[in-house]
């Protein structure tokens, strides 16, 4: 059984991002860049269906410009068996990255594709779900445990207030949360061995697919700065301030 | 023009962000409808009937509802998609979850997270955790968008009286299926709808540790959140997380103990209207946001301070 795991090239996680000066959008020239944490839960929890005997291969895709190659290898490290790249220049919105892989799904056939709940940079938790409706597919996001049985498969969710169960017959969708698994690193033998892995870079178009954004971006701004304020001396200082002055308590 | 919301509930009961929700769906400009799908829903719908400036509430009451499947809650909606503008949900594990399966259908792009209404085309939403914030403006015929709820205050739960209508519920998909549930049982309010929240860090240093703060929040009647960094040492469960990845919090007293505060945790947490923050560095960045910051040893501060109260 084949598993497709979709991984999107951002911002690293530890990088403030600053807001360009004419405000039209953020300045991420010269700027590290990472797999979205999310993805990287992601393919891990297909390394380890792989390593458990239930999976077969793991294909790594991602949409984006030609360094998304770079995104792609580091998933290969992680042990994906191969790359497809869908090279573009636009900034695809997760409308247009489900289209596409939805195209590159009906090609592939995978019974399983699981996805982060959302990349760090647009932080729109949509593409998942986006993907599974154009499929027909049934769904469980926000996954924070995963057993795959025949034709089937059982997700444990978080959900506010708590945890619930699913059972989806596959094909299927899943969306990672943060407690699914811990990625493991990439280890300098498994870099090399994944340069040698297949990549394949195909275009949108080739897959009849356009990716013309729907939103238009008006203006991107610094949000509302809070200001500092006290530092109080003791904790009795501090109630009368929340009594007072802040009318909390 | 009219704004549809698909509301949040337990079937007996909705949920505060509907109210929410129906507050921006207001500021598109038109009437608010409400979809409620469920099973034996009835008081969850009169309820939404009640809701000041809702003029309609639609009703799917089938047994496929009572569990808020997307696949289904979200055909359901699709069914009834064409005659409405704007069709809105909580940007909660709900909302999130549904809308957009509905928005792929439609083939529109999906505006989330909204924190201001600009025009009926024209939203705001944070991006990068909260780093920036971008206006965008949709030419989609249909406008799809979850909501922050702490970005619009909650629509009056009484005051309307909407006419309600019962709608032919959708057929299972028969793909997805409810197996269980694990609600973690508390007193406590839930964490988006509390007044106080009392919030622990790394610095809280065990899952044991964290139990000082229980007597602060029981005195305070305060929820009780984390940071990412607690939940991932294993201290607290998943749904305390405050923060980009988690929820998103603005209530009128927030404590952060022992959190250093991390971008990712102010994301969830910086319009609160009054920040304490406990922590022993005092450079840490959690200082920045907070209006008192009091430079301690929590293990001592924070009995000194239920003390106090």
């Amino acid at each position: 059984m084949k598993v497709l795991v979709p991984v999107k090239r951002v911002v690293d996680y530890n990088v403030k991002v600053r807001v360009k000066s004419d405000g039209s959008g953020v300045d991420i020239a010269n700027v590290k860049m990472s797999m979205n944490p999310f993805d990287e839960i992601a393919l891990e929890e297909a390394m380890r269906l792989k390593e458990a005997g239930k999976v077969t291969e793991v294909v790594a895709v991602s949409v984006g410009v030609a360094q998304c190659q770079e995104t792609l290898r580091t998933g290969m490290a992680i042990g994906a068996d191969r790359g497809i790249l869908v090279e573009t220049t636009v900034e695809t919105e997760p409308l247009a990255v489900a289209k596409v892989l939805k195209a590159l799904i009906d090609k592939e056939q995978p019974q399983l594709v699981i996805l982060g709940k959302q990349a760090i940079d647009d932080d729109c938790n949509q593409t998942g779900q986006m993907l599974a409706a154009l499929l027909g597919w049934p769904q469980a996001t926000f996954a924070s445990k995963v057993v795959l049985e025949e034709g089937k498969v059982s997700v444990t969710r978080e959900v506010d207030g708590g945890l619930e169960t699913l059972a989806l017959q596959l094909p299927a969708i899943v969306t990672t949360d943060l407690r699914l698994n811990e990625p493991r690193y990439v280890t300098l033998p498994n870099i090399m061995k994944a340069k040698k892995k297949p990549l394949e870079t195909v275009k949108p178009e080739d897959l009849g697919v356009d990716v013309t954004p729907r939103l238009k971006t008006l203006k991107v701004a610094e949000p509302a700065k809070r200001s500092a304020g006290i530092k109080v001396p003791d904790v009795a200082t501090l109630v009368a301030k929340l009594k007072t002055e802040a009318k909390v308590i | 023009m009219t704004a549809l919301v698909i509301a949040e509930h337990d079937n007996a009961s909705l949920k505060a962000s509907t109210h929410h929700t129906v507050t921006a769906a207001a500021q598109c400009g038109g009437e608010v409808h409400v979809l409620v799908a469920g099973a034996n829903a009835a008081a969850a719908a009169a309820q939404a009937a009640q809701i000041a400036g809702v003029s309609k509430v639609l009703v799917a009451d089938a047994p496929q509802f009572a569990d808020g499947l997307a696949e289904n809650v979200a055909e359901q909606a699709l069914a009834i998609a064409g005659s409405y503008s704007h069709i809105l949900a909580p940007a909660t594990a709900f909302g999130k979850n549904v809308l957009p399966r509905v928005a792929a259908k439609l083939d529109v792009a999906q505006i989330s997270e909204i924190t201001k209404v600009d025009a009926p085309d024209t939203f705001e939403r944070p991006i990068y955790a909260g780093n920036a914030v971008a206006t965008v403006q949709s030419s989609d015929k249909v406008k799809v968008i979850t909501v922050r709820t702490t970005g619009f205050d909650a629509a009056a739960a009484t005051g309307g009286s909407a006419a309600t209508e019962n709608l032919t519920p959708v057929a299972d998909s028969g793909k997805s299926s409810f197996v269980g549930r694990e609600v973690a049982k508390s007193d406590r309010p839930e964490l988006t709808a509390a007044k106080i929240i009392v919030s622990g860090g790394r610095g809280m240093g065990s899952a044991d540790n964290f139990k000082i703060l229980e007597p602060l929040a029981d005195k305070l009647g305060a929820a009780m959140g984390a940071s990412r960094a607690a939940v991932d040492a294993g201290f607290v469960p998943n749904d305390w997380q405050v923060g980009q990845t988690g929820k998103i919090v603005a209530p009128n007293l927030y404590i952060a103990v022992g959190i250093s505060g991390a971008i990712q945790h102010l994301a969830g947490m910086k319009d609160s209207k009054t920040i304490v923050a406990i922590n022993k560095d005092p450079e840490a960045p959690i200082f920045s946001v907070a209006d008192y910051g009091l430079v301690g040893d929590l293990f001592e501060v924070v009995p000194e301070l239920v003390k106090a109260l």
